[in-house]
């Protein structure tokens, strides 16, 4: 089944064309990762999906974009219930100057959830969701800046989870990380896919080669391929795909 | 000219001019120090001014600057605050913010004077309050509020704009983000622009001169409608307008260290207040 369903999606930051006639299908409970060089896309093409770009002064955008067949830019969706449902982790790993606890609860307290008890144990299932319970369980009151960058990465990823999205988008979640908490952040994507719909951008091919499922390749706003990873690593269809790949450019 | 002797001497004239700077502070310190001292004792600071204000102490003009600052800070801090939220969180890069910068910035190089003669012209007379707290309060707190706004406007700018975003990302509000993360994380360099800019206006005269400001005044107010003496004002006028003023002289100058510590310890507790809370957010 498809969980984000884009036809021919144009956008553009004042005069500058972003991207170009996107089409593609995100199937539930898997992931997507897509690649390319820097400025062809990518993240604006993941950002869309939660309205991000919306905070963007002067940006249009022309075409479809569905997501559980609902158009999400349509003048009746509340933006604020469309991120809760699409969770998104960045680049560089921004915890609030908060508890790690309350990093978590955070999600659920905008949201108006005050029940003491349920978010107790929400917290809880989060980070251990995000396979960091057992490394801060005794220091859930202590700053969330005392933690590493890669569990800080983590914790970003537990505080998505706490508000039960159907879908997760990544932004290069790991490009600031070290290898050991990159590997981590990959056996999580790998674990996460059971429950959530994920969506991942990076500059990494090898990373995209191990975690996604599916893979679109991006450039200069087109998104030149987009097919099963295996199939796009193994036997791209198209020259530059190819050429990408091998590393002769980006 | 060799590079390494231009270097030399810049440097040099560089550490003169630094070390000229924290000279000039610390004669004024010393001086004031070293004429006020004399005078300073449990009665000077917890005695009303008699025979003349020659003699006594000078307790109901602290305690009348005291009720300035706290006035001040309520009229100016949500004022402030809520202005500079709205020009940098809400029409961040517009014409408006723009427009609103400016004329905050025209208001800060308003004399005060003037904003006398305004809290006079309004305050005073046009809401009949009289020369009272609550129109000196008002007064000094608008000469505040371009320092408020500023501060700030610097202390939300500091917030980086992935813990905004980080917060829209979990569907949280606009105003739900400002609440409980861009505000708490400038906090403590809001706080201490606030207590920086009161500070700055406890020392001034001339906005307190028509609205609040007593000449002679030993009893301690009573509601928010008295009036009351104070620190600045109350130097003036010993300086200028007493019957002896050699013989006052000494009592000036233990004003004005009063004044000085005052405004010292609001400083000193500015920072203070920021290294707690820097510590309590795991600094950053």
């Amino acid at each position: 089944m498809n969980i984000v369903e884009t036809k021919d999606v144009n956008f553009y930051y004042g005069d500058f064309h972003a991207l170009k006639g996107v089409s593609l299908d995100v199937v539930k409970n898997s992931v997507t990762a897509f690649i390319g060089p820097s400025g062809c896309g990518k993240s604006t093409f993941l950002r869309l999906l939660n309205r991000m770009n919306d905070l963007i002064p002067d940006m249009k955008l022309t075409g479809k974009c569905l997501i559980n067949g609902k158009d999400i830019y349509d003048k009746r969706v509340d933006v604020d219930e469309l991120r809760k449902k699409v969770g998104m982790v960045f680049q560089k790993p921004n915890p609030f100057p908060k508890t790690i606890f309350e990093n978590i609860a955070y999600g659920l307290r905008v949201n108006g959830i005050k029940d003491k008890e349920f978010i107790r144990n929400r917290v809880e299932e989060s980070l251990k969701g995000a396979a960091l319970w057992e490394e801060v369980k005794d220091k859930l009151s202590r700053s969330a800046y005392d933690l590493s960058g890669g569990q800080q990465q983590r914790l970003c990823i537990a505080r998505a989870l706490a508000v039960k999205p159907d879908i997760l988008l990544m932004d290069e979640p790991a490009s600031a990380l070290d290898p050991i908490s990159t590997s981590k952040i990959e056996e999580l994507i790998f674990t996460l896919k059971a429950e959530y719909t994920i969506v991942i951008v990076t500059h990494n091919m090898q990373q995209a080669a191990r975690v996604s499922d599916s893979t679109g390749f991006f450039m200069l706003g087109e998104l030149i391929e987009f097919s099963e990873t295996r199939k796009m690593f193994l036997n791209p269809s198209k020259e530059q795909t190819q050429n990408y790949i091998t590393g002769r450019f980006g | 000219m060799s590079k390494k002797l231009s270097q030399q001497i810049a440097f040099w004239i560089f550490r003169i001019l630094g070390v000229f700077v924290v000279g000039i502070l610390l004669w004024i310190l010393g001086f004031i120090i070293y004429n006020g001292i004399g005078v300073i004792s449990f009665e000077f600071i917890f005695d009303a001014p008699r025979d003349g204000m020659l003699k006594g102490g000078i307790f109901p003009a602290i305690v009348g600057t005291f009720c300035l600052i706290v006035g001040s800070m309520i009229v100016a801090f949500p004022l402030g605050v809520m202005s500079a939220i709205y020009t940098n969180e809400y029409v961040r890069d517009g014409k408006i913010s723009k427009f609103i910068r400016m004329m905050t910035n025209n208001l800060g190089s308003i004399p005060s004077i003037i904003f006398g003669l305004f809290g006079m012209a309004l305050f005073v007379n046009t809401m009949s309050w009289g020369d009272s707290i609550l129109a000196g309060s008002f007064t000094l707190g608008l000469l505040a509020l371009p320092l408020v706004i500023r501060t700030t406007e610097e202390a939300l700018r500091t917030v980086p704009d992935s813990l905004r975003v980080g917060s829209y990302a979990l569907g949280a509000s606009k105003l739900q983000t400002i609440r409980y993360v861009t505000l708490p994380a400038a906090f403590p360099n809001i706080v201490t622009g606030l207590i920086l800019s009161v500070g700055r206006v406890s020392g001034e005269t001339a906005p307190i001169l028509f609205t609040v400001a007593a000449y002679f005044l030993p009893k301690l107010p009573s509601s928010v409608f008295d009036q009351v003496m104070a620190l600045p004002y109350h130097l003036y006028v010993i300086s200028t307008s007493g019957t002896n003023l050699e013989a006052a002289r000494p009592m000036a100058y233990g004003t004005a260290l009063v004044l000085i510590t005052l405004v010292l310890i609001i400083n000193f507790s500015a920072s203070l207040i920021r290294k707690h809370f820097s510590k309590k957010l795991g600094g950053h």
